[in-house]
């Protein structure tokens, strides 16, 4: 996929001037790490559970090949069809043929961020198709033509007071700032696009090798709908999706909805093992699984960032990431935000593209600490650092202060001659931080460099202690 | 016993205190404390911003001024847990067992109280109210989390007040707080919000990196809390 550079800096220098944004992230991060933290609390054993989750994943990705192939010949035999692609152009073609041979206009979609990823729904519409996301939450992000900016919370952005301006000037009625009541008009409007719908589209959670089966969790009843109305199904997992037994799924199922919204279950959690069978009263006449690549693979080859893959897309990191907390997911510029985002988007979109996402972490490791599946995401992060200077993607000037630096800083005169400097430098400008340091005084105070350093010191402390 | 000391370049530069501090309580507790001089910096600055190269021409020389040491303490979180990843660092093989040796003879200081020295009690007054700030290398890397709150709370005189978020990120990370120094600054300030509800006067912490972050914002903004490195007060009597 080709994107243009996207501009970090920028998109910080926006989302910090936008209060009302701020506010409605710091206040939905907050509310979710509060209720993640009273369900985790009930489990006496969540940090076992971490681990045999880490442990199987690891298992699974390392041995992928074998689990996937076992996945198609499972699902193959249970009547669904399987279709692989390396890229988004491919997904999306595979998707237009299926679309095609079922003469197939209108289709409704459950919230999926892989198809975010292959940017679905743009593509489908360009060729005339209608497309519908019926998560409230994507359905309101489409209707402003947004990006989500939250994995599991997509208009996590935005207060109730802005959705219902949004949606009373989308519906031309007045609609109330109630979340209860904008759920319920949006529902009697989504309920004849799913009854006349031609297709549904949805992602998927879990998929499980040995039974061929695809688990899919979500709280509304929309995705049911999705999989279920239409005649025909199609689901798009990324080859990092698939989990190997049945008996697997009950511990992923533990970790996901406390991790991910802070339940204990989602309200519904929907296993399709097969399309309609000749005594089933409904269910699609065909279900079509399209297994993507998209730059996962080489994340295989690579056994710093082989981990990543190991990700369930519970979006905990986003909610105690600090920096995610201060500016939302819409900075990041892209379709994954947060500490996973950063960590895939230089794999996914090219470091050249995406150079600064590494390093959009103070390496707080607050991510790795909730991590249900504990992947080591700010060393990951700090070892995509290393690959972005390996490529010479940083500034020149920042190479040659960090070469000077590092070079003053192996000796011992050198050393001490340039903590004589920055004495010299914070006598002559005093407290006039803001003149020397102007990326830190413009905002904070700045100490003065002490008169004598602990080097200097140090003798008068073994005179006074008699040594 | 015999310490080596470690002192952090912005320890050395900036609070030269902070070390005098740690060398006093070491001393108070029959450690005997000697300081390399020919020290400089872990190179931590370096590996953290992904220049790798340049970080392990600071961490072999660490090693070679250090790999002798009984125990090496230092006042800071953050610095440990760089000397802590010096094995995955691409160090001469000839260095390898002394670099393993380095890192795992390394404490934070009030790791090294509580969990090597076995003390709680310092021997410290300090009569006043104080909140602590958990700083990220410190509680994430190396899992000190109710050591220095240990610490603190057998301090004659010292009332410990919990703020809310207390684990939360100051917003410093290096440079990071100069990549990106406007998103720093809004991390920095929403801990200070903390910080001042807690309505305390002294903020603590193990690192002073976290400390001039706070210690800046705290002054920038006229706010009267003052930032104090844990080992000033574990050395106060």
């Amino acid at each position: 996929m080709s994107v243009d550079l996207i501009d970090i800096q920028k998109n910080i220098r926006e989302a910090l001037r936008d209060l009302p944004l701020r506010t409605a992230v710091w206040k939905a991060t907050e509310h979710s790490l509060k209720k993640r933290e009273g369900v985790v609390g009930e489990v006496a054993n969540w940090e076992e559970l971490r681990t045999l989750a880490h442990q199987i994943r690891k298992f699974t990705i390392d041995h992928l090949a074998q689990y996937l192939q076992e996945f198609e010949r499972s699902a193959t035999a249970n009547g669904m069809k399987v279709h692989w692609a390396q890229d988004a152009n491919e997904s999306v073609s595979i998707v237009r043929t299926i679309l095609q041979q079922h003469n197939a206009k209108h289709i409704v979609k459950s919230k999926s961020m892989t198809t975010e990823e292959i940017h679905l729904n743009a593509l489908l519409e360009k060729d005339g198709y209608s497309v519908v996301e019926t998560d409230l939450g994507e359905y309101i992000v489409q209707l402003a033509g947004e990006m989500p900016s939250h994995i599991t919370a997509p208009a996590l952005h935005k207060s109730r007071e802005a959705i219902a301006e949004l949606l009373t000037k989308k519906f031309h009625e007045p609609v109330p700032s109630d979340p209860a009541l904008i759920a319920s008009i949006v529902r009697r409007r989504l309920r004849d696009l799913f009854l006349s719908a031609d297709a549904g589209i949805s992602g998927v959670n879990f998929a499980v090798a040995e039974t061929g089966t695809l688990c899919i969790v979500e709280n509304e009843g929309n995705a049911r709908f999705t999989i279920t109305l239409p005649h025909v199904h199609i689901a798009i997992m990324g080859i990092d999706k698939v989990i190997p037994r049945m008996a697997d799924l009950a511990l992923f199922l533990k970790l996901l909805p406390r991790s991910a919204t802070g339940q204990r279950m989602t309200s519904y959690v929907s296993l399709i093992s097969s399309p309609r069978q000749t005594n089933d009263p409904d269910g699609p006449e065909e279900i079509h699984i399209i297994i993507l690549d998209n730059g996962r693979s080489s994340l295989l080859s690579d056994s710093s960032l082989r981990q990543v893959l190991y990700c369930i897309r519970c979006g905990a990191c986003l909610n105690t990431c600090p920096v995610y907390r201060q500016i939302g997911g819409h900075a990041y510029g892209w379709v994954y935000q947060g500490p996973i985002g950063g960590m895939l988007a230089p794999v996914m979109l090219g470091f050249n593209t995406t150079p600064l996402h590494p390093y959009l972490s103070s390496l707080c490791g607050a991510c790795a600490e909730i991590c249900p599946v504990k992947i080591d995401i700010h060393h990951v992060l700090l070892y995509e650092r290393s690959l972005v200077v390996a490529q010479r993607r940083t500034s020149r000037i920042e190479r040659i202060i960090l070469k000077v630096w590092a070079w003053l800083m192996s000796g011992r005169w050198r050393y001490a001659f340039s903590t004589r400097i920055a004495q010299l430098l914070s006598t002559i400008f005093g407290k006039g931080a803001k003149v020397y340091l102007p990326v830190w005084g413009q905002t904070r105070d700045f100490p003065p460099a002490a008169k004598k350093t602990f080097h200097q010191l140090y003798r008068k402390v073994r005179e006074t202690s008699g040594q | 016993m015999t310490a080596s000391l470690f002192i952090p370049c912005l320890v050395d530069l900036f609070f030269p205190e902070t070390g005098i501090a740690t060398v006093k309580v070491l001393e108070r507790l029959g450690v005997r404390v000697i300081y390399p001089s020919e020290q400089t910096c872990c190179g931590q600055p370096a590996f953290n911003t992904g220049y790798r190269r340049e970080a392990t021409r600071l961490a072999v020389r660490f090693v070679r001024i250090f790999r002798d040491a009984e125990y090496i303490v230092a006042p800071s979180g953050s610095c440990v847990s760089m000397v802590k990843m010096f094995p995955e660092l691409d160090i001469p093989a000839s260095l390898h067992e002394d670099a393993a040796h380095v890192s795992s003879h390394i404490y934070e200081l009030s790791e090294f109280l509580v969990n090597v020295l076995k003390t709680e009690d310092v021997g410290a007054a300090f009569p006043h109210t104080v909140t602590y700030h958990e700083s990220c290398h410190l509680r994430r890397e190396l899992g000190v989390i109710d050591e220095p709150r240990r610490l603190l709370k057998h301090v004659r005189g010292l009332s410990l007040v919990e703020m809310e978020n207390a684990d939360l990120c100051c917003g410093f990370g290096g440079t990071f707080a100069v990549k990106f120094p406007l998103l720093s600054t809004a991390m920095g300030e929403q801990k200070v919000r903390s910080i001042t509800a807690a309505n305390v006067e002294y903020v603590t912490a193990g690192d002073s990196g976290c400390l001039l972050q706070i210690g800046g914002l705290l002054s920038r903004h006229g706010i009267r809390t003052q930032p104090i490195h844990i080992a000033e007060i574990l050395s106060s009597d």
